[in-house]
């Protein structure tokens, strides 16, 4: 159980996607001009990387990693198709992408067409792949920490989208030098904002 | 059709201009804003951000002409998924030969060269050039772009390593200037990943200070 909170709070404020990693910066710079877009966006994800990183922690372990065919036959043991990694993890992201599509389509129209393009985007975001592959880099002992740390992830990249989104609708109001305005006084933002972030290193629980 | 006959020079002024736009008033990443996610995370030293630029100049250019030449017989409600296939598999053969020849650095990039199957700069110039030109054209745009960023990337890297570690791939430069002596100290924040994006803020801050044109309307 321990064990548990610790990938969660780990994965949402010390290895923070967007801050520590830069990970799904494109959409994050490109729907943070207001919170209600940002958040809608953020569940989006969290919802997607809760999905993919499991499914992927299977393909990996029962499928590619070496010695991971062994279930079916013993004489597979010495077969490591860990090199299809990439591929199949974008295949199983872009069709839980596809069906969260559907899913948001139906029932919340208002959120469909508000997120836009960036809906079926999210297969390209690097946050969900990063998501995929981090747990593969960092050996996650069972499904259920796999499942914490894409869960913990997600909500990782809402908080950070969600901040961004306000403090952006904030200054709206300040007046910032022309050539900084917009995309530049974002960047630097979202530097500072990581440097907060970086006050959560070393926590241990 | 008949105009299209008429072959243009390889490198016409047209074909030369979607080279150079890129490296400067329309560059991927501070224009527009394509491709942050990996260039920020690499650029800590210059050599895994050179290594990064040469790897992304390789896929997008190459997956760019692929996608070019299939175009017309690629159906577009399955291009997307065409596209991702086209560019994993570049990264695959990237990720390989990084891994055969320059070890060290491939652990340093991590996840970062899988990552490029989800940079959007590669997604975003199939979408918008590769499916509507021919596969010349779309070989320069994929040159032109990749070294865009790849510039930006080298950029944030030079200055990072500079400034942080005191030294340029590796090679102690401050300490050979003799600066340690007046007092100067390796700043240790630049190593740290916020003022990579602090960074290109600045470098943003630069251009549209130096281009008009660029500046946000709103």
């Amino acid at each position: 159980m321990e064990n548990i909170v610790n990938i969660f709070v780990r994965s949402v404020f010390i290895d923070n996607m967007v801050f520590a990693y830069f990970l799904g910066m494109c959409s994050y710079l490109a729907v943070s001009k207001t919170v209600k877009t940002s958040v809608g966006l953020g569940i989006a994800v969290v919802f997607v990387l809760t999905i993919t990183v499991p499914v992927n922690y299977l393909i990996q372990n029962f499928l590619l990693k070496e010695g991971a065919l062994t279930w079916l036959s013993p004489s597979f043991a010495g077969i490591n198709l860990s090199f299809l990694s990439f591929i199949m993890f974008i295949a199983v992201i872009a069709s839980m992408v596809q069906l969260v599509e559907m899913v948001v389509e139906k029932f919340s129209p208002a959120l469909y067409t508000s997120l836009g393009i960036f809906l079926p985007l999210i297969a390209v975001n690097c946050a969900i792949l990063g998501g995929s592959l981090f747990m593969v880099e960092r050996e996650y002992a069972n499904i259920g920490e796999a499942t914490v740390f894409g869960f913990g992830s997600g909500v990782g990249f809402l908080l950070a989208i969600a901040g961004i989104a306000a403090i952006r609708e904030k200054i709206q109001y300040s007046n910032v030098p022309a050539p900084l305005r917009g995309l530049g006084i974002t960047f630097i933002i979202t530097g500072l904002m990581g440097i907060a972030f970086m006050s959560f290193m070393g926590i241990k629980l | 059709m008949s105009k299209e006959k008429e072959r243009e020079p390889l490198f016409s002024t047209k074909n030369l201009k979607l080279l150079r736009d890129p490296l400067g008033e329309n560059n991927p990443i501070t224009v527009q804003v394509l491709g942050i996610c990996s260039a920020l995370a690499v650029t800590a030293k210059l050599k895994p951000a050179i290594v990064m630029a040469i790897s992304v100049v390789v896929v997008l250019s190459v997956s760019n002409v692929i996608v070019s030449v299939f175009r017309k017989s690629v159906p577009p409600r399955i291009r997307i998924i065409f596209q991702l296939v086209v560019i994993a598999m570049m990264v695959i053969l990237v990720d390989q030969v990084l891994k055969a020849f320059a070890f060290e650095v491939s652990k340093q990039l991590s996840v970062f060269v899988g990552l490029i199957i989800t940079n959007c700069i590669i997604m975003g110039r199939l979408e918008a050039f590769a499916l509507a030109n021919k596969p010349w054209e779309s070989f320069l745009d994929g040159l032109g772009n990749a070294a865009g960023y790849g510039l930006i990337l080298i950029i944030v890297g030079f200055f990072r390593e500079l400034l942080g570690s005191g030294t340029i791939l590796g090679y102690h430069v401050m300490e050979k200037i003799g600066i340690y002596n007046i007092g100067y100290e390796n700043n240790g924040f630049m190593i740290l990943p916020p003022m990579a994006l602090i960074t290109v803020g600045i470098i943003i801050w630069v251009q549209r200070s130096r281009n008009k044109d660029l500046i946000d309307k709103s």
